[in-house]
Parts: C-alpha cells; sequence; structure tokens
C-alpha cells in the first residue's frame, strides 16, 4: 500500500490517542436538550415550533434560514419549553429551542434497527432531497451544509469522492471508533456518495496509526464487493484532515485560493458525514446524534459517546463520574483546532467531536519573546503562508497588505503557533487579520453585485439610453 | 598637490552648478500646479495626523477641503470649532460650530462589580480574546479589559485603571478623534457632547441581556428595569434592547434618573456638588403626589359638572 501525504509544511504532535480503546457508549439523553439554530455554517435556521409544542425524536423543530443552511430535528421527545437566546460554549448569545425530555418516543418511519441495509435507491436526486432533509452537515469540523456540497455548480465534475478518516488531531478517537465498529455502514455511506457524484471512485483516507481500522475498512470493502471504493493510508501528519490537504495528499491536486474542492473534480466528507448520510438515506434517520470522545490525561473515565445533539457539556461530564480537579482548560474538538469551552452550560452541536480536558501544566503559555526569523513558522504552514509577516501586518492591521499576502488562505490549523519557538501567539493574531482580508474581499464582492444590479435595473428602466449616462452607470 | 586640490573644488563646482541649472529648468517646466490654499489649510491644522477627521492626514483633510463644495461632513474634531473658523476663512466657506465632544466609556464593569468566571491566558489584545469568546466575566458586552483603545490613543488620554481594570478617559487629553471608539471591539466608548462646564449624564452599561441575567453577571449592570425611562420628565431616555440610553441632545441634567436606577448604572460627572439621591426622590414624590392630586381634583370637578 502506497503512503501518502500533503506537500508542504505541517507538523507532527503526538498523537495521544488515549480513549482508542473505549467502545461507544450510548449517553442516555439528558433532562433538557438545547438545539442551537446555528449549528452549520450558513445562515441560521428557523424555528418552526412553538413553546408548549410536544415533539417525538426525528421531528423537525427548525427549517433552514437561506441557501446554504440545514433542517434541525429534535434529539429527544418531549416538550418546547422556551425558544431564545442562550449563551453558547464561548459564551455568545445563540437562539435555541429547549426541550424538556419525556421518554423516548421516535417519529414513526424512522428504522432504528441495526439491519445493514446495503440496497442503494437509484435517484440521486431523491437521495439529495433525503440528505437535505435529514438535516446533514459536514461533521468534519466546518459544519458545511452536505446537500450543498453535493449539488455542484454546472459545468464543474467531480472525478473522486474522499471519504475523510485521517482524524489528524491528537486525542480524538470518535472516528477511528465509527470506523471499527460502524464499518460497514461507513462503507455503504461511502458507496451512496458515489454513486450521487456520478459514479466516480472513492478513497477512504486513513492515517497509519489505526492499521486495526484500515484492516477492518479493507476487509469490509472487499465482504461488500464495491469495486470503486479503495482504502488509501495515509503518513501521520496534522492537518491531514483538512479539505485542502486532503485533496492534495490524495489527488496531488491543488485547490486554489477561495476556490472550492469541486474546481479540482474532488468532494470530500468526513466518516462521520458518511454515516449520517447512511443513516439519512438508508434509515431515514437524521442527523440527531454524533460521536463524541471525551479524553484527556487528567480524566480518569475516557469514553467515546453517543450523544443526542444538544446534550449539555456539564452532563456528559456528570455521567462519566465529574469535572477531574487537575483539569484547567476544557476544550471542545482537538487541542489544535478546538474551541475552549468557558460556559460548561452549552450544549453539544452537531459538529463536536469531544470534549477534551487539559491540566494547567499542559495548557499554561509560555511568556512571548521577539520573534528571532527562524521562519520555523513558515515551513510548517501547510498553506504555503509567512505568519510571521503576517502576524505583524495584522497588528497594524493593514487590510491591502493582508490580502496581498493571502491571509484570507489561513485554515487556523495553528502549526505556526504550535512551531514557533518564541511563543507568539501567532494564530490569535493572524486571525484577526484574516477576518479583515475576508471582510474586504466580501465587501468588494458585495459593492460589484450591487452595482450590476443597479446597472440592470438603469437598462431595465430605460430601454433607451443616452450613451454619455450608459457611460457613467457603467462607472 | 596644491593643482589638484584646485582643479577638483573647481570641477565640483562648475557640476554641481551645471546640475542646479538642469533641476531648476525641469523644475520649472514640469512644475504641478496646486492650490495654494491646501498649504495654507495644511499650516492651520494641528498635525496630528490621527485621521479622527475620516481622512488620511491633515494634508488629505486639507486637500479634501479645498476640493470640496462646503465643509459639510468636514470637521477636524482634533483642532475643533477655531481651527475649523480659520479654516472656513481661509476658503471662504461658512461652517456651523459642533459642540466639542469627549469619549465616554459605556461600561463600569469593575473587578469588585462583575466577578471573573474563568481565565484569560491568551494574547492581550480585546480584538483576539473578542474573537476567541465573549470574555472571562458572565458578561458578554462589557470591556475586555486588554487596553485596545489605551493602545489607539494617539493622546495619551487614555489609560487603564489598574483597581478596576477599566480604561480611564483624561477628559481634558482627550480630543474626541474616534480612534479608541473604533479599536473598541465591543462598541464600549462612545463620543458624547461634553456638556456644559463638562457635566453630563449617561449610562454606564450596555449588557443587552434580560435583566436577571445582566444583573447576576455584574452589579452596575442596566437590567433594563425602565425605571430611569418614566421617571424621566424630558422625554431623553430610551430603553433598547434591554439597555437604557439617554440622548444627550434633550437631557437637562436633573439628575433624578441617577437618583432613582436601583443598580447606579447611571452615572452623572463634573457635576459641582455630589448626588443627594435622597432630596431628588423627596422632590420627585412630591411632584407625583401634586400631579395625583392635580388629577383627582380634576375628576371631582369632572363629577360636579
Amino acid at each position: 500500500m502506497s503512503r501518502s501525504t500533503f506537500s508542504i509544511g505541517g507538523v507532527h504532535p503526538h498523537d495521544n490517542k488515549l480513549s482508542r480503546d473505549c467502545r461507544i457508549e450510548v449517553l442516555p439523553p439528558a433532562p433538557t436538550v438545547f438545539l442551537a439554530m446555528s449549528q452549520h455554517i450558513g445562515a441560521p435556521a428557523k424555528p418552526v415550533v412553538a413553546v408548549g409544542d410536544k415533539v417525538k425524536v426525528g421531528q423537525v423543530v427548525a427549517e433552514p434560514g437561506g441557501f446554504v443552511s440545514a433542517f434541525i430535528h429534535s434529539s429527544v421527545s418531549g416538550t418546547v419549553k422556551s425558544i431564545g437566546p442562550r449563551k453558547d460554549l464561548a459564551g455568545n448569545p445563540v437562539n435555541c429551542i429547549e426541550i424538556a425530555v419525556e421518554g423516548d418516543e421516535w417519529l414513526e418511519g424512522i428504522d432504528t434497527s441495526d439491519k445493514l441495509v446495503t440496497e442503494i435507491p437509484s435517484d440521486n436526486k431523491a437521495i439529495i432531497e433525503k440528505i437535505r432533509l435529514a438535516g446533514v452537515v459536514g461533521l468534519g469540523g466546518a459544519t458545511f451544509p452536505t446537500h450543498v456540497k453535493l449539488s455542484p455548480p454546472p459545468g464543474s465534475k467531480c472525478e473522486r469522492v474522499i471519504i475523510n478518516g485521517c482524524e489528524c488531531e491528537p486525542y480524538l478517537t470518535s472516528d477511528y471508533r465509527v470506523l471499527l465498529e460502524k464499518g460497514e455502514q461507513v462503507v455503504v455511506g461511502a458507496a451512496i456518495l458515489s454513486q450521487v457524484m456520478g459514479n466516480v471512485p472513492c478513497t477512504i483516507a486513513i492515517e497509519e496509526n489505526k492499521p486495526e481500522a484500515i484492516a477492518h475498512v479493507s476487509e469490509v470493502i472487499a465482504k461488500l464487493g464495491y469495486k470503486g471504493i479503495e482504502v488509501m493510508v495515509m503518513k501521520m501528519r496534522y492537518p491531514q484532515g483538512s479539505e485542502k490537504q486532503l485533496i492534495d495528499a490524495v489527488m496531488h491536486r491543488q485547490v486554489g485560493s477561495g476556490a472550492l474542492p469541486i474546481s479540482v473534480g474532488a468532494v470530500v466528507q468526513n466518516v462521520g458525514t458518511a454515516l449520517a448520510v447512511y443513516d439519512a438515506v438508508q434509515k431515514n434517520k437524521p442527523l440527531i446524534d454524533n460521536t463524541l470522545s471525551v479524553t484527556g490525561e487528567c480524566f480518569p473515565r475516557q469514553a467515546n459517546l453517543l450523544v443526542r445533539v444538544g446534550t449539555p457539556f456539564q452532563y456528559i461530564i456528570d455521567f462519566l463520574g465529574g469535572m477531574p480537579k487537575e483539569a484547567a482548560k476544557v476544550i471542545s474538538g482537538g487541542p489544535m483546532m478546538g474551541k475552549a469551552v468557558s460556559n460548561l452550560e452549552a450544549a453539544t452541536l452537531k459538529g463536536t467531536s469531544a470534549l477534551l480536558f487539559l491540566t494547567e501544566k499542559q495548557t499554561r503559555r509560555a511568556p512571548e519573546s521577539a520573534c528571532i526569523r527562524c521562519g520555523k513558522c513558515a515551513d510548517a504552514c501547510p498553506m504555503g503562508l509567512e505568519p510571521f509577516l503576517l502576524q505583524k501586518l495584522s497588528r497594524i492591521a493593514d487590510t491591502e497588505a493582508l490580502e496581498a499576502n493571502a491571509a484570507q488562505d489561513c485554515i487556523e490549523c495553528g502549526c505556526c503557533l504550535y512551531s514557533c519557538p518564541a511563543h507568539i501567539p501567532l494564530l490569535d493574531i493572524i486571525r484577526t487579520g484574516k477576518g479583515l482580508a475576508l471582510g474586504a474581499i466580501r465587501a468588494r464582492a458585495a459593492a460589484a453585485k450591487a452595482a450590476a444590479e443597479a446597472a440592470k435595473a438603469a437598462e431595465a428602466a430605460k430601454p433607451s439610453v443616452i450613451p454619455s449616462e450608459a457611460k457613467e452607470s457603467k462607472k | 598637490m596644491t593643482n589638484t586640490i584646485i582643479w577638483t573644488i573647481a570641477i565640483i563646482t562648475v557640476l554641481g552648478l551645471l546640475l542646479a541649472l538642469v533641476l531648476y529648468l525641469v523644475a520649472k517646466k514640469f512644475k504641478v500646479e496646486e492650490d495654494p490654499r491646501i498649504d495654507e489649510v495644511e499650516k492651520v491644522m494641528p498635525g496630528a495626523n490621527c485621521g479622527g477627521c475620516g481622512f488620511a492626514g491633515c494634508r488629505a483633510f486639507a486637500e479634501a477641503a479645498v476640493k470640496a463644495p462646503d465643509l459639510d461632513g468636514h470637521f477636524c474634531p482634533v483642532g475643533g470649532n477655531d481651527v475649523m473658523a480659520k479654516v472656513a476663512a481661509i476658503l471662504g466657506y461658512e461652517v456651523k460650530a459642533k459642540a466639542p465632544q469627549v469619549a465616554v466609556v459605556r461600561c463600569n464593569g469593575t473587578c469588585a462589580n462583575r466577578p471573573v468566571v474563568n481565565e484569560y491566558d491568551g494574547f492581550a489584545s480585546c480584538k483576539v480574546k473578542a474573537a476567541l469568546y465573549s470574555g472571562d466575566t458572565a458578561c458578554s458586552f462589557g470591556c475586555l479589559g486588554c487596553g485596545d483603545c489605551v493602545a489607539a490613543c494617539q493622546f495619551g488620554a487614555l489609560s487603564m485603571d489598574p483597581e478596576t481594570g477599566l480604561p480611564v478617559v483624561d477628559e481634558s487629553k482627550c480630543t474626541a478623534c474616534g480612534a479608541c471608539v473604533k479599536a473598541c471591539p465591543k462598541r464600549i466608548i462612545e463620543l458624547r457632547p461634553k456638556g456644559p462646564r463638562g457635566m453630563r449624564e449617561s449610562v454606564r452599561c450596555v449588557n443587552q441581556d434580560k435583566g436577571p441575567a445582566a444583573r447576576k453577571a455584574c452589579a452596575a449592570a442596566c437590567i433594563g428595569c425602565g425605571i430611569c425611562v418614566k421617571t424621566c420628565t424630558h422625554d431623553a431616555i430610551v430603553l433598547e434592547n434591554n439597555v437604557a440610553y439617554i440622548d444627550p441632545a434633550k437631557c437637562k441634567l436633573c439628575r433624578e434618573c441617577e437618583a432613582m436606577c436601583p443598580t447606579g448604572a447611571i452615572h452623572g460627572v463634573n457635576f459641582p456638588k455630589p448626588l443627594d439621591k435622597e432630596a431628588v426622590k423627596a422632590r420627585i414624590n412630591e411632584r407625583k403626589k401634586k400631579a395625583a392630586e392635580a388629577k383627582e381634583s380634576d375628576k371631582k370637578e369632572a363629577a360636579h359638572e
């Protein structure tokens, strides 16, 4: 088997997969769940239930608020207690639906049995519609609505579906456990995705530190007899699981600045997404739960849990024996890209992949010193950027220079910060610069759109335009 | 030896004169015609190049002012009315005097009022902190305390008070250029009219949470109870998103709202005497009593008729 990886940058943190041998346990529903209306990239969903309504598991509680948006389903059965702003894990208010749990009654039509359904429906449009109605979003971290990704713009053609099972973030083991325990479902999900994209070949990319998963998935593919699906063993390297890096590693193609993966003929979906696609298409089950690793050296009871969306963090921690004394920081997600949780009352989202506990010693930042121009950050950057320069430009908020130096291409992987010997919080600073550059690009696009529309409107209003005026409107 | 020195001096001198002549001719031939008033205007500007006027610097302001048909929308906050009068005189425009402004910090979440609920150990910048999360207190609207506003101020008018953890404005130095307003990611700092002899009333809170949540997060929060709105007889206070806001144009500085505010979120500054809350409350009660009596007598009269 060939071992592949992406071409530039990257770092090698210790993988620390402490919870790799913990089987997936099912977490009983919490007494109250909170379903956030912004669990995906794009417009927030709009609630379609009212306070006092009875809901069942799998029932739609919110509909998409725009084209790039997703349905949200109740993950429990019970009564809607309130709809209103509630603080998310970072303490910022987000619109939430609060549901008091009563029993566990599922909506009719959802197949809750364990039976593997391998027969894939032939109508691709119906499949995409099913995925849309099931509220499936990318579970690799970005939570981009899957049905949008599966409907490429006209003129672009998909050549390969990549299932991302790299799990290159240290500590995380949820994708690994899903591959081991639900490998069949993931493979069928992959087959569905490759059929939808036009019967293209499919690669399941797994890093070499998960030999059991590689063996198991290869076996499953052979057993189920899928010809177009192959397993690719990847070298261990962070951030291999990032979309652009994975396409580079698997297909040796570079996705341009601001371009989508489909521009080079690739569609990347996470292992969790493939499972959710299987559930949606074969079992009629909307995305109401996901697998979460609860881990960290100081956490005595490591676990991989199947958690209903909207479960409060505190409930999960209490279920596993409470907060360890030594824990100084709780992170939602991995240690490289995860977000620190400042509010444990916050609830899980569709894209939450882990709860990680770090001690004071592990998380304490070393004092920042001056940049010594060693260039380690530039070596580590998988996007080929110059973090030392970008952080300087970010500090002085020079938007033009930031854009010229491609700050908008930063994927916020944190390799620069990880590799900096001067302990400069490069990513934290660059993130503000990236915001400026993206803001400028978006403002320009919006202005161009408005100008084009105004010109169109002016033309429509005046069919016979005097030449001099036409010139002005073009300006 | 002497010969060499003389020759050297002579050649260099001739060369210098020749090149000077060339430069002179070129400067004459390619001279850029510029409105002399730009220089004049620039001369009367403060020369701080702070950008408070919205232009890149004093020269850019002068160029724009000379080109503009009038001075509406052009104002140098640093120089104030004096400089603008001079600019207007040079350009022959008319300019309306503007009330002098000052930066006001709309947060009173001191360390005592607003307990810290988590520890922030990241980069000491409000902008970075705001991009990461809502802050180290339970209030997601208040001051983050990293001092981006202090760094943005070119006039040394802002400083962090180590005791309260909040920025303090030195009114004698503040030029109302607005750099701090732009630097604050939480939009806490506001430019307000200085007021007569510096006296003004303002709500020092921007928390939009509902009352109980706001109060839990900060003892000095505006809880949106609306007592000030009811108390104000000048219609100067509006309640929006659970926060009161005092319109400086309508405020008559009676300080009644300040006396009635249950959390002390309303602050009056530069008043000659400290606020006697009881006296003001007595005054309000008296007025209410009179109003009630008047109403009753009106009713009686109506009944008689």
